[in-house]
């Protein structure tokens, strides 16, 4: 037998058709939606009186653009913002799709539930108009983002057509520190590698580092393989990811169980099998990692100077946030602080971040929110009693949702705002009009916020 | 949507790297629950200040690059979120062709579909292209054609495109009626699928559903739990 990567694998199984020019149409076996985008994909097949071909492998939820304030549960966090809700209400009602609404325990963010509900499994293909699909990664699904043509395609003909992109391995090594986040894992190999470093290839997280991380850090992991350009990033299933979903609704029943962690297991890369790239990357060389700029590839270790800008689109970011190139980042002061989005808004997250916050409290002049990543996330964070911590260390504590990871309009921070975010981008404006976004891990958001500044989270050790 | 093969137009210079789908179109342009109508918020962040005041600096506020139809940039053009939203601004505003160093993958896919084309040229060639245009942009137009597959100034340059793409621009047929053509191999594989993976359509049970799901919801949940074997 030739040795295959577990990504050409997972593609081989899932091909329906081979074009003469080599690219395949691949069955999709799962669908998820959001409001934003699903909900303009939907409304166009009904215009064009296309028919959902599996309505039962899609599944749909509200997450963008509903607001995570307390107490306005139907309300759209921008102004406007409700005719997507309405949307996704009206058209997954005429084609009789699944919505976990406003109101459903099962809500939250489209990535953050696919795992929790075991819609997302190993080695099945996903897709999402939404970019960060490749967040599923984690369990080893082959997932990635589309756009609402290539959505609507994948809903009226249960396949997409692909070319199949390059390989590329990332060996983890190391030893991670207790600090450590996978964020701060992903965000070192983008600010290495460039924003586009990626482009082109399948990626696999592999080596002993990668599968040492648990289920939830796989997910953060997998999550900015398109920040780093690549199609999609994964990490072969094993006995943690199965061990995760046993028992979740969507997963396998009892009686196939066995059969699919047979199939699962089946799904790894062979001995010999030759990736097109590979990537070295040693987590004890790794500091905590905080973005400078406008591109999550603007990023130096925490203790570094921020460099001087090397082309024309360094020395806009430069200007955008407001520093200046050879002075540390650390110390700068900020005005707020988030955790929250499909990056780091899990329960492992929650609790590591309330870890550093118990006892302390941010100045008052800061503001600072927590939004967690589920309305599941939500219950269980408040039944270990995290809302309290969060609450009493001085963050505003809300409804599950993507909430201020982009802005849409709508209330957000001020302009000029500098704000350390958990979220995966820090674009011009992402965040807001004139907003800087600093992206860190949950836990180095937390102590920068409890200090005011900027500041290096193996102090709060 | 109608095909195209030959286009020749203004060519707009923004020679930056990493322009992402949130500067192409803010999310808060975003606001209604259609395709159309998006040109108003191409590069809105960019474009205007204040209540809509034109940016007299911005690229497509300086004459004569408003009436572009072909842009210049750098690499990883379009990385980010996914929203197509970014491609139907462009597209609305009259832009036919992207020419840069890369493109987010996404985004890639997302112009090829509708009729906008993507075409990746090496760094030193799109500067030469732009060096050439910059002296009479008005006069000094770009060329593209999609038979020979190459952008012509007073040089040409070939660019590849993945033959589907291809496909699509040129023709401007709908992907979904192109693929339904090769339905009876997706229904077999669909049908093998399931003796071959019974576990995927056999899902452990379904959580307790909340007080207000919807009836479509509950109704599928009830098929669902029809066909699982307990």
């Amino acid at each position: 037998m030739i040795p295959c990567t577990a990504f050409d694998k997972m593609m081989d199984l899932h091909r329906v058709h081979m074009f003469p020019d080599r690219s395949e149409l691949i069955h999709i076996d799962r669908i998820m939606l959001h409001e934003r985008t699903g909900s303009v994909a939907l409304t166009s097949m009904m215009e064009e009186g296309r028919e959902v071909a599996a309505p039962d492998s899609v599944f749909a939820t509200v997450d963008h653009i509903v607001s995570t304030k307390p107490g306005q549960r139907n309300a759209a966090r921008m102004p406007g913002g409700e005719v997507f809700i309405d949307a996704m209400r009206e058209t997954t009602r005429q084609f009789g799709l699944r919505l976990f609404d406003t109101h459903d325990p099962r809500q939250g963010i489209v990535h953050v539930i696919a795992p929790e509900q075991g819609i997302a499994l190993p080695g099945i293909t996903m897709v999402c108009p939404d970019s960060h699909t490749c967040t599923l990664g984690g369990l080893g699904t082959l997932a990635w983002g589309i756009g609402s043509t290539d959505c609507e395609h994948a809903l009226a003909t249960r396949t997409l057509r692909v070319t199949r992109p390059k390989t590329m391995r990332v060996n983890l090594t190391g030893i991670r520190p207790a600090w450590m986040n996978a964020k701060d894992i992903i965000v070192h190999l983008i600010a290495a590698h460039g924003a586009a470093g990626g482009r082109g290839y399948a990626v696999e997280f592999a080596g002993e580092a990668a599968r040492n991380l648990e289920v939830e850090a796989r997910l953060t992991l997998c999550n900015m393989a398109v920040e780093f350009g690549a199609f999609t990033g994964f990490v072969a299933a094993d006995d943690k990811v199965f061990a995760y979903l046993r028992g979740r609704p969507f997963a396998p029943n009892e009686r196939r169980w066995d059969q699919a962690c047979a199939h699962w297991l089946s799904l790894q890369t062979d001995d010999g099998a030759v990736f097109h790239r590979e990537l070295e990357l040693d987590l004890s060389s790794i500091s905590p990692a905080v973005s400078w700029g406008t591109s999550p590839e603007h990023t130096v270790p925490i203790g570094s100077a921020i460099p001087e800008p090397a082309n024309a689109t360094q020395k806009g970011a430069l200007e955008y946030v407001g520093l200046a190139p050879g002075r540390p980042l650390v110390g700068t002061a900020l005005d707020g602080a988030f955790i929250g989005s499909c990056t780091n808004s899990r329960l492992s997250d929650l609790r590591r971040a309330a870890a550093i916050l118990k006892g302390r409290r941010v100045p008052e002049a800061l503001r600072a929110i927590c939004v967690p990543g589920s309305t599941s996330v939500k219950a269980q964070a408040e039944a270990e009693g995290l809302d309290q911590v969060f609450k009493a260390a001085g963050f505003e504590w809300q409804e599950a949702g993507c909430a201020m990871c982009f802005y849409a309009g709508g209330e957000t921070f001020a302009a000029g705002d500098r704000v350390i975010s958990s979220t995966n981008r820090n674009f011009e404006g992402r965040q807001g009009p004139g907003v800087r976004t600093h992206i860190a891990s949950p836990e180095t958001v937390a102590w920068s916020a409890v200090r005011g500044r900027i500041a290096d989270v193996r102090e709060a050790l | 949507m109608t095909g195209w093969t030959i286009h020749q137009g203004i060519a707009a210079p923004m020679l930056e790297d990493n322009v992402n789908t949130d500067a192409i179109i803010p999310s808060k342009e975003m606001k209604r629950v259609s395709k159309a109508g998006m040109a108003e918020g191409l590069f809105a962040n960019l474009r205007y200040e204040g209540d809509r005041d034109p940016v007299a600096e911005f690229v497509l506020n300086r004459s004569p690059f408003g009436n572009a139809s072909i842009l210049l940039t750098g690499s990883n053009f379009g990385c980010g979120s996914s929203r197509e939203h970014a491609v139907w601004a462009l597209k609305d505003y009259g832009f036919r062709a992207i020419i840069a160093e890369a493109f987010g993958g996404i985004f890639f896919d997302n112009c090829m579909a509708n009729g906008v084309v993507p075409v990746g040229l090496p760094k030193d060639h799109i500067s030469e292209i732009a060096a050439w245009c910059e002296t009479d942009p008005e006069a000094r137009k770009p060329l593209i054609n999609l038979d020979k597959m190459v952008v012509c100034t007073e040089r040409s340059y070939s660019f590849q495109l993945p033959e589907a793409g291809h496909h699509m621009i040129t023709t401007g047929q709908s992907p979904i009626d192109l693929t339904l053509a090769h339905k009876n191999a997706i229904d077999m594989f669909a049908q093998k699928d399931k003796a071959t993976r019974p576990w995927l359509y056999h899902p452990a049970q379904m959580a307790s559903p909340g007080k207000t799901i919807s009836r479509a919801t509950s109704s599928n949940e009830h098929k669902m739990n029809g066909i699982a074997d307990r």
